[in-house]
């Protein structure tokens, strides 16, 4: 069984490339894209991402994730999703995006005089 | 007492089949697929090493004993599954139809009043159910896949069929049988979604259970039994 795999990066994977789950275009039978995988864990009640694998179709995607991320008791539920729809931010505008909030302490709830019943803070 | 010669068969055709699985391990057509095959390899073996135990306590034996000890002559696995690993279509369809077999034999051990063979398949059908929807989308992928992929699936019901009927015909040793019908009636779904042909009767193949094997258990024993054989009792 030949089966080609290119792996492309968040931000770059191009529209007609890995069309997985509703996919019925040429690259899909050739490629198989590459999914990210979120695990609910026993005790989180959020879905965290693990990481990323290549599957034919969303189907093969949670079978794949399975195999591969819950083996270890991991978790109890999975989503997966394919790379191409996340949208990433640009590391190049790192200040412009994150910088402008460093000074501004005043954001933080560090500035309320707290009542003594309260214990848990 | 319950039969050991049943429970040593059950746990030689987990055995042999998990062995051959785990010839792919590092092998596999892609990576994440590697890793389902090797899962399924660790289920099967799991299963083995339980009856195996269950065996040894009736037997005064060792797991280790009966697993890399004994000759080919005294396994009485099926053959389907010591044949070859072949391509992907092969080993994938293999497992498709043994793990179909084992879902409904663990579906009705689990029922057994003996207890500790149903506490096995209780454990084990949770893996089995698995093993059965992982290998069934296979078939549906490959059969419906390309000219290609439905050529392979092809040559591989062409290859194993003849060794679907020794699952459903009872050994000397064997006191319940096991109806054929529900398996027959899973192969024709998934091959109907698979766009595959059902074969026809045909001559089966059989003798497994009683230790007549094909030519390629032997090279299976001897690779699996080389440790145990030219160190006696090594652990590490």
């Amino acid at each position: 069984m030949d089966i080609k795999i290119i792996k492309y990066y968040y931000g770059d994977i191009p529209e007609d490339k890995g069309a997985g789950g509703n996919g019925d275009n040429s690259a899909s039978k050739e490629f198989w894209p590459l999914w990210e995988v979120f695990i609910r864990s026993k005790q989180g009640i959020d879905h965290k991402h693990v990481g990323s694998l290549h599957a034919a179709d969303a189907k093969m995607a949670i079978e794949n994730a399975r195999d591969v991320y819950t083996r270890r008791m991991e978790g109890v539920s999975i989503w997966v999703v394919e790379s191409k729809y996340i949208h990433a931010s640009n590391p190049d505008e790192a200040a412009s995006f994150y910088e402008p909030a460093n000074d501004k302490v005043y954001r933080h709830p560090t500035f309320y005089d707290l009542p003594d019943e309260l214990t848990h803070m | 007492m319950m039969n050991t010669d049943y429970i040593l068969h059950l746990a030689d055709n987990a055995l042999i089949l998990g062995q051959r699985n785990s010839e792919w391990c590092g092998h596999g057509p892609v990576l994440e697929q590697d890793i389902a095959i090797t899962n399924i390899s660790l289920d099967l073996i799991g299963q083995a090493r339980s009856f195996y135990q269950y065996a040894a306590e009736l037997l005064g034996a060792t797991e280790d004993k009966l697993a890399y000890l004994r000759d080919v002559r005294d396994f009485k696995n099926c053959l389907l599954c010591e044949l070859p690993n072949g391509d992907w279509a092969q080993t994938i369809l293999r497992q498709f139809f043994f793990s179909s077999y084992q879902y409904i034999l663990y579906q009705q051990m689990v029922e057994w009043p003996d207890e500790r063979l149903a506490a096995i398949a209780e454990k084990s059908l949770k893996e089995v159910t698995y093993h059965v929807r992982w290998s069934s989308e296979w078939v549906i992928r490959l059969g419906d896949g390309t000219e290609e992929s439905q050529a392979r699936m092809l040559k591989a019901i062409d290859y194993l069929w003849s060794f679907t009927g020794e699952l459903f015909t009872p050994a000397s040793y064997e006191t319940t049988t096991l109806n054929k019908q529900p398996w027959q009636q899973r192969v024709e779904d998934i091959f109907t979604e698979a766009t595959l042909p059902l074969p026809g009767n045909v001559w089966m193949q059989t003798g497994g259970k009683e230790g007549r094997h094909t030519e390629h258990l032997g090279y299976i024993l001897v690779e699996m039994q080389y440790m145990q054989r030219a160190y006696p009792d090594c652990e590490w």
